[in-house]
């Protein structure tokens, strides 16, 4: 498929690191996964109160965002469309231990893959496309085909795509923002190679 | 405007395991859903016994090796293919919406292996079983996910990668679900009324359901998606939107682009959920939208809520409506308990129908909508 969308920008977090573009943004040597979390928090001069109440994919999700959409002018009509493996798995876990004493609705809520996507749309006030797609590995052709399709169509101005996964406090983000400028031609090839190797 | 076609179907449902069983009880106005007790708290709910699987099952594969909503899924795309003995199953992808998936084996594995809880698993357990070489994809995206199956696999035909893709969704009606909604207060103790005076709540409900779509047009009359939307409200992740926004944009967004008004619009699948909230959201969209004298039904009071799975039941009966020219009723709808005048169905009806229109929304604040065409020979 022809393709002129660009990856015009992306974010990285691993092993308590924090990429911007392939540079290192912020490192911390912190093992407790919130306090990782928190930590990067105030690195970015946060202020969002809310964000503490959050399950750890919604955290990991915002963080990265945060960084994407403070670098980049972006339109109310983006799209999301993210994926993983575990979906919810770690809040399921988290509610299911819950509801030995009492099921607590604050933890439920976060038991779907996708609220994090309704947290960065309320954090930024996105009111654009949203999906999310759960696969075994990064399915990097169904992200690029499913991205360059709502484009095409003009579903959406531009798009946040990537991989976004939780489990075990072990946590794996790549997200990029696409879009009709910039240097890297958003193609599988290239969505692949950011992700395994930059 | 690209159209994708919706072919043969099944639905696995309390109601039956074939689509005709389903539609038989759908025009009657007979519900699926039955008092039901766990932990202690009654509520409503549809649910289908393991015994009444296995007895369909055996006859496929042994029912031991696979789980209960495998086994669901299972016999919902062993009907689509049986009907459909061409198909390539080396160049046909399978795409499934689930919300939970195996969520029952969280706290009781029995003999699978850990890596069953995945969804990516269950969608490759299901590929691996009727032998498809594609990659599965799975769509999560809480209750507007098997109406976004069917958008997204619309949208991917445009890669020219394949012409025809089986959908597939289902959810079960788990403790986690239960106890989740519980929680939240939005169980109700009764059979749930959607957007009726005295609703209180959500009942609950399993089911699994298959449907063959193409981007070709079929020889005979048929349905197809023509457009689709969907939305986020940006405004609460678990709370349903005061303004009915993400919903409304869905709305008029397809509206717009197929230039189909609501005059033309024959016959609206909502969402209906029977919670005080979910319903007014739906209203002020809907009123806001223009849609006050469109038939309006819900489903949820036949099948419960079934998560994943409802969004692609709601559809494929939406497909029938238009086949058969009928309208079905909101089952257990008395007094009208919304702020603005709607039209909501409360029986069986005959009507001529071109368009039909159906929506969804979900935890997350997201909204789908999707227009459906009758396409005559």
């Amino acid at each position: 498929m022809q393709n002129q969308d660009y990856i015009k920008d992306w974010v990285k977090i691993r092993n308590n690191r924090v990429f911007h573009c392939g540079s290192l943004l912020f490192e911390n040597k912190e093992a407790d996964l919130n306090k990782f979390l928190k930590c990067v928090y105030s690195e970015l001069n946060l202020d969002y109160p809310k964000f503490h109440k959050m399950d750890g994919l919604s955290k990991l999700g915002i963080l990265a965002s945060e960084i994407l959409f403070t670098s980049n002018s972006f339109s109310e009509e983006t799209a999301l469309i993210f994926s993983n493996k575990s979906s919810s798995l770690e809040a399921d876990r988290q509610f299911q231990a819950s509801t030995e004493s009492f099921a607590s609705p604050a933890l439920f809520v976060y038991t779907l893959p996708n609220i994090v996507l309704g947290e960065i749309s309320i954090k930024f006030n996105l009111k654009g496309e949203n999906a999310f797609f759960v696969s075994e590995k990064f399915d990097t052709e169904l992200i690029t085909d499913y991205t360059s399709a709502l484009l095409k169509e003009e579903k959406a101005p531009q798009a946040v795509c990537g991989w976004l996964n939780l489990q075990n406090d072990e946590y794996d983000v790549f997200l990029c923002l696409i879009s009709s400028r910039g240097k890297t031609l958003f193609s599988e090839e290239n969505l692949e190679h950011l992700y395994y190797f930059e | 405007m690209r159209h994708l076609y919706l072919l043969d179907d099944a639905i696995i449902s309390p109601l039956g395991f074939t689509t005709s069983e389903n539609l038989k009880a759908v025009r009657q106005g007979i519900s699926g859903i039955q008092p039901y007790t766990f932990s202690g708290i009654k509520t409503y709910a549809g649910f289908i016994s393991n015994k009444k699987i296995d007895a369909g099952f055996y006859e496929i594969a042994a029912p031991e090796k696979y789980t209960k909503l495998e086994k669901m899924l299972i016999l919902a795309i062993q009907q689509v293919l049986d009907k459909n003995p061409g198909l390539d199953r080396a160049s046909i992808p399978l795409i499934l919406s689930t919300t939970k998936g195996n969520i029952d084996l969280l706290d009781n594995l029995g003999n699978f292996p850990k890596n069953r809880i995945y969804l990516g698993k269950l969608a490759q357990t299901l590929s691996d079983f009727f032998g498809f070489k594609q990659k599965p994809m799975v769509v999560s995206n809480a209750c507007i996910s098997g109406g976004l199956a069917l958008s997204i696999t619309k949208r991917l035909m445009i890669t020219g990668k394949f012409k025809n893709a089986i959908v597939c969704a289902g959810d079960l009606l788990s403790n986690f679900v239960l106890t989740g909604f519980n929680s939240f207060q939005a169980l109700s103790k009764n059979p749930c009324k959607p957007f009726s005076e005295n609703r209180d709540g959500i009942n609950l409900g399993e089911a699994a359901t298959a449907i063959l779509v193409s981007s070709e047009k079929p020889k005979t009359k048929s349905v197809s998606l023509i457009g689709e939307a969907s939305a986020n409200d940006a405004n609460h992740i678990s709370g349903p939107s005061k303004t009915g926004e993400g919903l409304f944009k869905s709305i008029t967004s397809i509206v717009q682009k197929t230039g189909i008004s609501p005059e033309n619009i024959g016959f609206l699948s909502a969402h209906g959920t029977a919670t005080l909230y979910n319903d007014e959201m739906e209203t002020v969209a809907f009123d806001r939208a223009k849609l006050n004298t469109v038939p309006i039904n819900s489903f949820k009071g036949i099948y419960g809520h079934t998560l994943g799975a409802s969004a692609l039941i709601e559809s494929i009966l939406s497909k029938y409506s238009l086949l058969n020219s009928e309208l079905y009723a909101t089952v257990n709808f008395d007094k009208t308990g919304v702020s603005k005048p709607l039209n909501i169905t409360s029986e069986y009806a005959k009507k001529e129908l071109s368009y039909v229109l159906k929506t969804a929304s979900g935890f997350g604040g997201c909204n789908l909508a999707l227009m459906f065409k009758k396409n005559l020979v």
